[in-house]
């Protein structure tokens, strides 16, 4: 019974944590791309679930998701050009201030679409009752699904920055943009698709999250300070060390719960947080030095 | 020539009276109870405006300061110690004249602290937590002080919704009102409107005579360079670290004197005083404000919160809020009061903006400054 | 700059207009969370009443005088409560006030009402809000009390004495845990668990599992967030299969659908409104609860719930009140206090000067989920 139930619980932080790691690596596309912490971040996730679920009642479910995660980057797009790209060179505070304001526009905007209820894609495999033994715990093939989509995108992405011409690009902005610009690379478009990539990852992971989360208009704010945490956690701009960081992160959260009162499971996982910002501004997995002004 | 430093706050104490001169006289008396809640929500906004506009330091947690001194007072003025009556510690405590003895609504004896005392708890608790907070929260810069902060306004939070002695989701109601001299009282019953107006006000007045001495002096100077670039400030011999430590404490402090009286003039306080969404609207206003610019601040604030108080944005709240955030970061993010924004509205009607020209190539004009090094 | 600030304090003074104050209109005000964080309740509140206004308009209102409903969105803030409060009855001088949605909300104004002597018809679920009495503050929604006697006496039918509580850090979640532990001892019921998880919780599969680890023989779970499906999908994606009971929270559809298969077999209480097709033709609410579900569901499209039914309540409360004893506002105090076998949403009231809420455990009817669809629970 004993070993069953630390079993059950690592899967259950095996949950919380891949939700929290498809977030997070999300604001790591734009943060390499531009040294911006995009707030809104949370906002994809819900907008790709939210658009997923209003197609899936006109399409099959693989063509809905695809659908959302197109829209989702169109306005991802969208926002860059409406609010980024004409900025001169701003600082963080003020970016951070700008997404932020995003975000709440975002949310509103989706309240007003599509109402305070609650809405959720159906489970890819089998349904809501339906769980896979794995080692003397059960879970839901739908949590096996978001592992599945969490890893491919870290090696798709981790393989785009690397390999490809374009993803070379894309870090050259990110490390100097002046110097980018000098030799050539259309550096306004690079940060316009680091946001359009950004916004299909948050979309994607919406979709996938859906039938395990549920999603609802104000789902975002929640998931992108835990989805920053485990950015921060990892160290920025790091997507494999942030997928490290989110299991590792919702581990703790879910043993937490085993041995503390639930009420305290976010004061628990933030306190994980600060505790390392103290010691290791960096990030566990971090390079030297980070904090990044 | 010391004189003319006083002139803009006493020419803002007598728009104050003229204000409310003008309501009461007009018939609209009511209008002074969302101007006195404005007031308190304004002072700790005039504290964030020190903390970001002078030492460019973001706090996306200020909320919780604001809710530390509000919970503090509320808890210690309405736990009921009568039940240990008989105890040796609370019968010391009465014999100190710590505790207060009282009836509630419904006529039941209540033996809780009194407020003084509680308020001077209250505030000293929060500034505590505003130090021992500070301390290895300002070593950290850009996103990861942002984020620090983010995280000690959620814990903070999650310790008010998830504690049964604070009233988990309910919060705290009944709270007594705060008897000050002569017999008035910060508390909410119609027939006190006028006077908890003027403590009000007269508090955000102190605040501004305290912020406008403070940036006009040799720390105010000390603090701009450290926004300016705090390696320089370093090596010119300031000491940025115990600089910004003293600045944070003294705008957490100046949250927790507003959380305390807020709570007594509304009678209790809950968890949505702690939210992450309100210390994001305290964030916006100083941005929208202007940072840096006190008076801005203060305008931006008074006038916000008095609108969204009377319920003018209905369910738009937050749109409300960020709109206009966006609106000013992306056009004037000197704030509402810019005269940059001033000069580009003109500007604009005559000609095009000759700022934004060099933006229509791909490539940055050379040798510019990131803008918030002025 | 000093100029610029008076030019905004001159606009602003500029923009107190004085309301129309016409004496043939009778004011109700509502503060309702109808966006933020208790949206759920506060929306479907907020279009009934709405919905009703407009109806009692268009059949002259009341006593010849036009209602005029002030709605205002507190979005679940105590400090907007307050705020709102003393705006309607300062200023606005309304009649009564519908709402709050939330029991912090409503205890933060309970006084607020209580000193300017105006009536207060909350929404709110806590008992303190009527216990003890005020004698301005009503509330409409029924006991916690009477619902977890009700899952008790199931729960004993169905020989399960050793249960797990899980509640939302809500004040529904924070009202309905009180009075299952005050109430589990006389009922013969060990609480062996007891969680609080956060409103906007996105998986509880550790909370469950903290359940099965205790050993218990059933789970409630007590909120109105779109948690509670949760709770039943990952009790059973865990393997539990002990009964769980939901509170009268669960009386929206929508969280049936988003629970799926899981929500097959959950026993909850509720008004009968969710089930008002399978009430027999001589039960007294039959007709009111089939009248505003239809009507609430052809004009909003949306499926009803219950708590919408609370604002009902609270309207139609008001209205046979001022009907009995005009618009002097002491006297429809009195008349709401005097009513008796009233029919409503939530079940017939009957209140007294010591009952300000007017419902008993009769209120509560047991229902399940059988096929997606609410049914009685079979005796």
């Amino acid at each position: 019974m004993f070993g069953e139930l630390v079993a059950q619980y690592l899967v259950a932080g095996l949950t919380y944590g891949t939700i929290y790691a498809v977030v997070g690596m999300g604001f790591n596309i734009i943060y390499n791309a531009t040294g911006i912490i995009n707030f809104a971040q949370g906002e994809f996730v819900m907008l790709g679930g939210m658009t997923a679920v209003s197609l899936s009642t006109l399409l099959p479910l693989p063509i809905a998701i695809a659908g959302a995660v197109l829209a989702t980057m169109a306005v991802g797009a969208l926002i860059e050009m409406t609010f980024i790209r004409w900025l001169h060179r701003p600082s963080v505070l003020r970016m951070i201030i700008i997404t932020i304001g995003i975000s709440i526009l975002v949310r509103e905007a989706a309240l007003l679409l599509w109402g305070q209820g609650v809405r959720a894609l159906p489970y890819f495999t089998g349904n809501e009752v339906s769980s896979i033994a794995l080692g003397g715990a059960r879970v839901s093939p739908q949590v096996l699904w978001a592992v599945g989509a969490c890893a491919a995108m870290v090696v798709a992405i981790t393989a785009f920055f690397r390999f490809t011409m374009l993803g070379r690009q894309m870090r050259a902005c990110s490390a100097n943009r002046v110097a980018a610009s000098l030799c050539g690379l259309p550096t306004r478009n690079l940060i316009t698709l680091s946001f359009v990539l950004s916004a299909g990852m948050g979309a994607l992971a919406g979709c996938v999250v859906s039938p395990i989360t549920q999603t609802q208009y104000g789902m975002g704010t929640g998931l992108a300070i835990k989805g920053f945490t485990v950015a921060i956690l990892g160290g920025l701009g790091n997507s494999l060390a942030a997928l490290a960081a989110g299991l590792l992160l919702g581990v703790v959260e879910s043993f937490s719960v085993s041995l503390l009162p639930t009420a305290y499971k976010d004061a628990v996982s933030i306190a994980v947080l600060l505790a390392v910002l103290f010691l290791r501004p960096s990030g566990i997995f971090g390079g030297r030095v980070a904090a990044r002004p | 020539m010391r004189l003319a430093r006083y002139r803009p706050v006493a020419l803002f104490l007598a728009a104050a009276v003229a204000l409310e001169l003008l309501a009461v006289h007009g018939g609209k008396g009511f209008l002074l109870t969302q101007l006195t809640m404005s007031a308190y929500y304004t002072l700790v906004v005039l504290g964030l405006s020190l903390l970001m506009g002078y030492a460019g330091q973001i706090s996306l947690g200020h909320a919780a300061f604001f809710a530390i001194g509000g919970y503090a007072s509320a808890a210690l003025t309405t736990w009921d110690l009568s039940a240990w009556g008989g105890t040796g510690l609370v019968k010391a405590l009465v014999a100190a004249g710590a505790l207060a003895a009282r009836r509630d609504a419904y006529g039941g004896p209540v033996l809780a602290f009194h407020p003084w005392l509680a308020c001077a708890c209250a505030v000293a608790l929060a500034l505590l937590v505003a130090w021992l907070v500070g301390i290895p929260v300002l070593k950290l810069t850009g996103h990861y002080l942002a984020m620090a902060t983010l995280g000690v306004g959620t814990i903070i939070l999650s310790v008010a919704v998830g504690t049964e002695a604070l009233g988990a989701a309910d919060g705290i109601s009944g709270v007594p009102p705060f008897p000050l001299l002569f017999g008035a009282a910060v508390g909410g019953s119609a027939a006190e409107r006028v006077v908890n107006y003027y403590v009000a006000f007269g508090l955000l007045a102190l605040g501004l005579l305290l912020l406008s001495n403070l940036v006009d002096s040799r720390v105010g100077r000390a603090l701009r360079a450290i926004h300016g670039a705090e390696d320089a400030a370093g090596a010119m011999g300031v000491d940025t670290g115990r600089l910004k430590l003293r600045t944070f404490v003294l705008s957490a402090g100046m949250a927790a004197v507003a959380g305390v009286f807020l709570t007594h003039f509304n009678g209790g306080i809950g968890p949505s005083e702690a939210s992450i969404m309100k210390s994001v609207k305290y964030v916006s206003i100083v941005a929208v404000g202007g940072m840096g610019s006190l008076w801005g601040t203060l305008a931006t604030s008074l006038v916000l919160n008095f609108l969204s108080l009377r319920g003018y944005f209905g369910s738009f709240d937050d749109a409300v809020f960020g709109g206009i955030l966006i609106l000013i970061m992306l056009f004037s993010p000197d704030g509402v009061l810019s005269p940059r924004l001033w000069r580009a509205a003109r500007a604009a009607v005559l000609r095009p903006r000759p700022a934004e020209a060099p933006a229509a190539g791909d490539a940055p004009a050379a040798g510019d400054a990131p803008e918030d090094v002025r | 700059m000093r100029i610029q600030i008076l030019a905004v304090a001159a606009s602003l003074l500029a923009g107190w207009s004085a309301p129309a104050r016409a004496a043939d209109t009778i004011k109700v005000g509502a503060i309702l969370a109808v966006t933020g964080p208790a949206s759920f309740l506060g929306a479907p509140e907020a279009k009934t009443l709405e919905m009703l206004v407009q109806e009692a308009n268009a059949k002259g209102g009341w006593g010849g005088k036009k209602i005029q409903l002030i709605v205002k969105d507190s979005q679940a803030s105590p400090e907007k409560a307050i705020s709102f409060a003393k705006q309607l009855i300062e200023e606005d001088k309304v009649l009564a006030i519908i709402g709050p949605s939330t029991s912090g909300e409503t205890m933060a104004i309970k006084n607020v009402a209580e000193e300017a002597k105006t009536l207060l018809l909350s929404c709110a679920a806590a008992e303190v809000i009527v216990n003890p009495v005020a004698k301005h503050v009503f509330k409409t929604p029924q006991k916690d009390s009477d619902a977890v006697i009700r899952i008790f006496e199931q729960m004993k039918k169905m020989g399960a004495t050793r249960i797990g509580v899980l509640s939302s850090n809500t004040g529904f979640g924070k009202a309905g845990k009180e009075q299952i532990e005050k109430l589990a001892p006389a009922h013969g019921i060990q609480i062996a668990a007891s969680e609080v998880y956060d409103k906007a919780a996105t998986d509880l599969t550790a909370e469950v599992t903290k359940m099965k680890a205790a050993g218990v023989q059933a789970i409630v779970n007590w909120s109105i967030e779109p948690a509670q499906a949760l709770v039943i999908k990952n009790a059973r994606q865990i393997g539990l299969t002990i009964p769980i009971f939901q509170s009268h929270g669960f009386g929206n559809i929508q969280y049936v659908t988003a629970a799926g298969a899981a929500a097959e077999g959950v026993i909850f209480p509720a008004g009968r409104l969710l089930v008002a097709d399978e009430l027999p033709d001589s039960n007294p609410q039959k007709k009111v609860l089939v009248g505003y579900r239809n009507a609430y569901e052809a004009r909003y499209k949306e499926p009803v719930s219950t708590f919408g039914g609370h604002a009902w309540d609270a309207f139609e409360i008001l209205a046979e009140a001022v009907r009995r004893a005009g618009t002097a506002p002491e006297k429809v105090r009195s008349a709401v206090e005097g009513l008796h076998g009233f029919v409503g949403t939530g079940g017939v009231f009957h209140f007294s000067a010591t009952d300000h809420n007017g419902l008993d455990a009769s209120a509560f009817e047991m229902l399940t989920v059988k096929g997606g669809r609410f049914v009685p629970l079979a005796r």
